[in-house]
């Protein structure tokens, strides 16, 4: 825009002196020689057919020249060099770089297709096995991340205030307010979750197969660029500014656990996909230039590497294959992650700087870095799977069988209260630890025996002469009173037996000697 | 150096030549198929979903111009389906094709007993006005279209008393009737063969056992259930309980096995060896049990009640697995089994005669090997779940009508009472004091040798 009104300008200097309600551009170029001077001509008919001939020019070049304001909008373009710089030590490079910037990646589960959000808003997704462009937009705001939903059909963007989702032809399909000023997304594949989290360090999911808010999470931890999750269970896991990384279910407010993994900012997370026998594993880079790999169940560091610089990318392969990049440098190493390797197992020099994204290609020994130049392919042997299971995820999936796929996943679809820290404790029995089921039978026998004192006080706090006038009491005091001749002498007989008043326990005894044990004292005969 | 890259193309992995069938590959590691405990919980509880959803057990219905008395179905011929009503009417039904073939007239009072020979091609109907009927049972052409036609039968009994019901022998050519007494007659005999009689006033009805062809069980109005041996003239055993039982029927399978449906809501299952307890009480209806009759298979068996609905029980099953009603059945006096195990056939109060699927959610027709693959995975995914809340609630749930359901609710809290009583006076007694009978004895009164 700016440009075209560059262009623009010399041509309105050249007509600043003529009449301002004209096209203000371009009219002499519409000139056709000089005017035909009509002073010196006498002939009034002549004269007359001359100004008209001169008006109906003037006007053609009026309205060749509004054509040329309205209907040929394109500029040219050119180069200019600002400060101390010349044009001609421009490369071509700076030429194309001023135009692209760092590249945010992202894959199907498949591998064959690659999402592509351009810092400053490009947008494309790429069918890789047949290097076809399938969509290409420029949303003309600044993109900080992409993400592919269940299938290629459909891919997320994080873009300068909300995140927008596009189908395969890039036309946006929907707008996702409730995600607001997000710089990283996730996709959980098996959950038809979307996840995304931002400067305002709020984590939300969203099921894309129904459109709700699942839940949103604040993090507490200020902005967060690391979000990534695990595969295996579905936890995601966010790296925050002070060197913590948080792992999140979406039913809890809380996070499911938290570790401080570096001295400063936490720059990239990844989690290894558990092969057989292998324990969840985490990578992290941080600013202090370590790369950490965690042993997730006891939530330790295994083992650490230095990186010259702050990684500021990283991502594992299908079979373990970690992939470290910063700057202009990618490090793969092979065998890394359960014990410490040696020697890296390849190097790169990407041709450009600014590394923003790692991503390996699923079923493939490919790695796609995106980085300021653009996007580059590395291939690294030995990184995907080579066996795919058609239907988990196939790169040659035909129409309809993606089809029949798409609604096999829908029914296979997991709610999100399943994820968990333990997936495999789904459908098996909640067994409640001792000590919880010994507290709660404390708690049970508390709560009984505040009962039955509340129970007795109410009683007590009865009225003391409730039940004093029962029938069954008046007639035992009826009875009382009767006067029986046989009671007095039984009473009296009673009485000389010691049976009434306690006769006999008031009778003195001898006292039981001092020497005789206590525990022997009811053997002692007195008389 | 020696590179070695992931290098597919798209013919080998798919398909050479468009004609053939795309390859479908398999990884079956763990790692590339995460969750698989949530997935399973997830589609069993979808295929419990679907279950439901296709659980449409009702097929058709059979009219008659009066109440159902009775059903019996054609050991030799599945299609075959004969019902016997209120009015002296008995039809011959082909079920397959829904209609009517015979009307098979004679009775002047209420047909209480129907079965049919082990041929399968004659039948012998037993009736209130004291006669036993034989008919001829023809094969259902194979043209369609309408072909009901009256017919007569083709020899008489007469016995002393009305009939209360008829089982034929399930290999010789005689068959029993039940009313005063028990009867066994032969189609070539005009008068009983047997007359069995030990105290019941009126016998209500009386199977042979399929295993034993000299042994055959009765039910009694004196509360009673008798075995009786052909080659000995006196009854063997009898076994009074405390409520009377309206029908009898053994298990094919286990032939020791019989059970009763009894008028205090329960089915009671025995064994012909140990009468001094039951092996099973099949409880879940709400009023007295009108009729029982096992699956050919010997694994379930089905039973219709005074509450209008009937239920289908696993042969050692205390609850119903199933419950079918509908808004317009009435009582529930007839039900059998077809030949197959795959039907349930009911006769009712309401004139009607019903079809019904065993399987609730079974698909019919001609199935696709995948299509019974994925049966059997949701059945298999329902059986490992079924303990799970969310799956037990939703396999579980039966939509009863009003009245059942409200009796039920009624009958629970009497028996909660109860329990609740018993152990309150348990708690308070002297320990031992209080003796507790079992369910499965406590509705036995004696047991006569």
């Amino acid at each position: 825009m700016t440009d075209a009104v560059d262009a623009a300008a010399p041509a309105r200097a050249n007509k600043s002196r003529k009449r301002s309600d004209g096209p203000k551009t371009g009219v002499a170029k519409y000139r056709r020689g000089e005017e035909v001077s009509t002073k010196t001509v006498k002939d009034k008919k002549l004269k007359g057919q001359l100004l008209y001939t001169e008006r109906v020019f003037k006007d053609a070049q009026k309205a060749a020249a509004r054509v040329d304001d309205w209907l040929l909008p394109a500029a040219a373009g050119g180069l200019e060099a600002e400060g101390m710089e010349q044009t001609w030590r421009f490369h071509q490079e700076d030429i194309v770089q001023a135009r692209l910037c760092p590249y945010a990646l992202a894959t199907t589960r498949a591998g064959r297709y690659l999402a592509l959000g351009g810092h400053r808003g490009h947008l494309a997704l790429m069918d890789r096995l047949q290097s076809r462009v399938l969509c290409e937009v420029q949303v003309k705001e600044s993109v900080h991340d992409v993400s592919v939903l269940h299938s290629e059909a459909f891919f997320a963007a994080a873009q300068r205030k909300y995140v927008y989702i596009y189908d395969k032809r890039g036309i946006e399909v929907h707008c996702l307010k409730a995600h607001t000023n997000v710089w990283r997304l996730d996709f959980l594949p098996h959950h038809f979750l979307l996840t995304s989290v931002g400067a305002s360090g709020v984590l939300t999911w969203q099921d894309t197969s129904t459109g709700q808010i699942v839940a949103s999470a604040k993090t507490r931890a200020g902005p967060c660029r690391v979000l990534t999750h695990d595969p295996s269970t579905g936890v995601s896991t966010l790296g925050h500014g002070r060197g913590t990384v948080s792992l999140w279910t979406p039913t809890s407010p809380v996070p499911a656990a938290r570790l401080l993994c570096h001295h400063g900012p936490v720059l990239a997370a990844a989690h290894a996909p558990r092969g057989a026998g292998a324990g969840p594993l985490l990578v992290t880079t941080g600013a202090d230039r370590a790369v950490k790999v965690w042993d997730m169940r006891m939530m330790r560091a295994l083992h650490a590497y230095n990186a010259p610089a702050p990684a500021a990318a990283l991502d594992i392969s299908q079979r373990g294959a970690l992939a470290v990049g910063w700057g202009r440098r990618v490090q793969v190493w092979l065998e890394a992650l359960r014990d410490k390797a040696a020697a890296p197992y390849l190097n790169h020099t990407l041709p450009h700087a600014g590394l923003r994204d790692l991503v390996f290609c699923p079923y493939d020994d490919v790695l796609a870095a995106g980085h300021g130049g653009g996007v580059s392919a590395l291939l690294v042997p030995g990184a995907g799977e080579p066996n795919y299971d058609s239907l988990v995820a196939d790169p040659f999936q035909r129409r309809k069988a993606a089809r029949e796929a798409e609604v096999a996943f829908l029914l296979d679809k997991l709610q999100p209260g399943m994820i968990v820290l333990d997936p495999d404790s789904i459908g098996g029995l909640a067994r409640e630890p001792k000590e919880v089921q010994k507290e709660r039978a404390e708690a049970a026998a508390a709560a009984n025996a505040a009962a039955l004192a509340a129970q007795r006080a109410k009683a007590d706090a009865k009225t003391p002469m409730k039940g004093k006038n029962k029938p069954t009491r008046k007639r035992r005091k009826k009875q009382q009173n009767v006067i029986d001749d046989k009671a007095p002498a039984m009473r009296a007989r009673m009485a000389e037996q010691g049976v009434l008043g306690g006769g006999h326990a008031r009778k003195e005894s001898e006292p039981i000697p001092e020497s005789v044990p206590r525990a022997l004292h009811r053997f002692v005969v007195r008389k | 150096m020696k590179v070695k890259v992931i290098n597919r193309s798209e013919e080998a992995c798919t398909r050479t030549r468009s004609q053939d069938v795309l390859k479908v590959h398999r990884n079956l590691d763990p790692a590339l198929h995460p969750f698989e405990k949530a997935k399973e919980y997830t589609r069993a509880l979808n295929a419990a979903k679907l279950d439901r959803l296709f659980a449409r057990p009702f097929l058709a219905a059979f009219p008659h111009t009066d109440g159902i008395t009775c059903l019996a179905r054609s050991p030799a011929r599945l299609n075959c389906l004969l019902s016997g009503t209120a009015d002296g009417e008995v039809r011959l039904w082909d079920v397959a094709a829904r209609r009517c073939l015979r009307r098979l007239v004679g009775h002047a009072g209420a047909v209480t007993g129907v079965a049919v020979a082990p041929s399968g091609d004659v039948a012998v109907s037993a009736g209130a006005d004291g006669t036993a009927r034989l008919w001829r049972v023809p094969f259902a052409p194979f043209a369609g279209g309408p072909v009901e036609r009256d017919a007569s039968p083709v020899l008489q009994w007469t016995a002393r008393g009305g009939l209360r019901g008829v089982d034929h022998h399930w290999a010789r050519s005689q068959f029993a009737t039940a009313g005063v007494g028990v009867c066994v007659w032969d189609h070539a005999r005009s008068d009983p063969v047997h007359a069995f009689e030990w105290g019941a006033d009126t016998v209500a009805s009386v199977r042979f056992n399929p295993a034993e062809p000299d042994l055959l069980a009765s039910v009694g109005g004196d509360r009673s259930v008798a075995l009786y041996d052909l080659r000995s003239a006196t009854p063997l055993r009898k076994l009074v309980m405390q409520t009377k039982s309206n029908a009898l029927a053994w298990n094919p399978m286990e032939a020791f096995h019989f059970t009763l449906a009894s008028d205090d809501c329960n089915l009671y299952t025995y064994d012909m060896r140990r009468l001094d307890v039951a092996r099973c009480v099949h409880q879940d209806f709400v009023s007295a049990v009108m009729d029982v009759d096992y699956s050919p298979t010997g694994r379930e068996f089905v039973a219709g009640g005074y509450d209008r609905s009937l239920r289908i029980f696993a042969k050692h099953g205390g609850h119903s697995r199933e419950v079918y009603t509908t808004k317009r059945q009435q009582r529930v006096f007839a039900v059998r089994f077809s030949g197959d195990g795959t039907y349930v056939f009911s006769g009712s109060d309401d004139m009607n005669v019903r079809v019904w699927k065993a399987q609730a959610s079974q698909q019919l027709g001609v199935t696709l090997p995948r299509e019974r693959q994925k049966a059997a995975y949701g059945a298999a995914l329902i059986e490992r779940h079924k303990h799970l809340p969310e799956v037990r609630r939703v396999v579980g749930n039966r939509r009863t009508p009003t009245a059942i359901y409200k009796a039920t609710k009624t009958r629970r809290a009497v028996m909660d009472a109860e329990r609740r009583k018993l152990k309150n006076r348990i708690a308070h007694s002297k320990p031992g004091s209080v003796v507790v009978k079992p369910a499965r004895r406590r509705k036995i009164v004696e047991e006569l040798e």
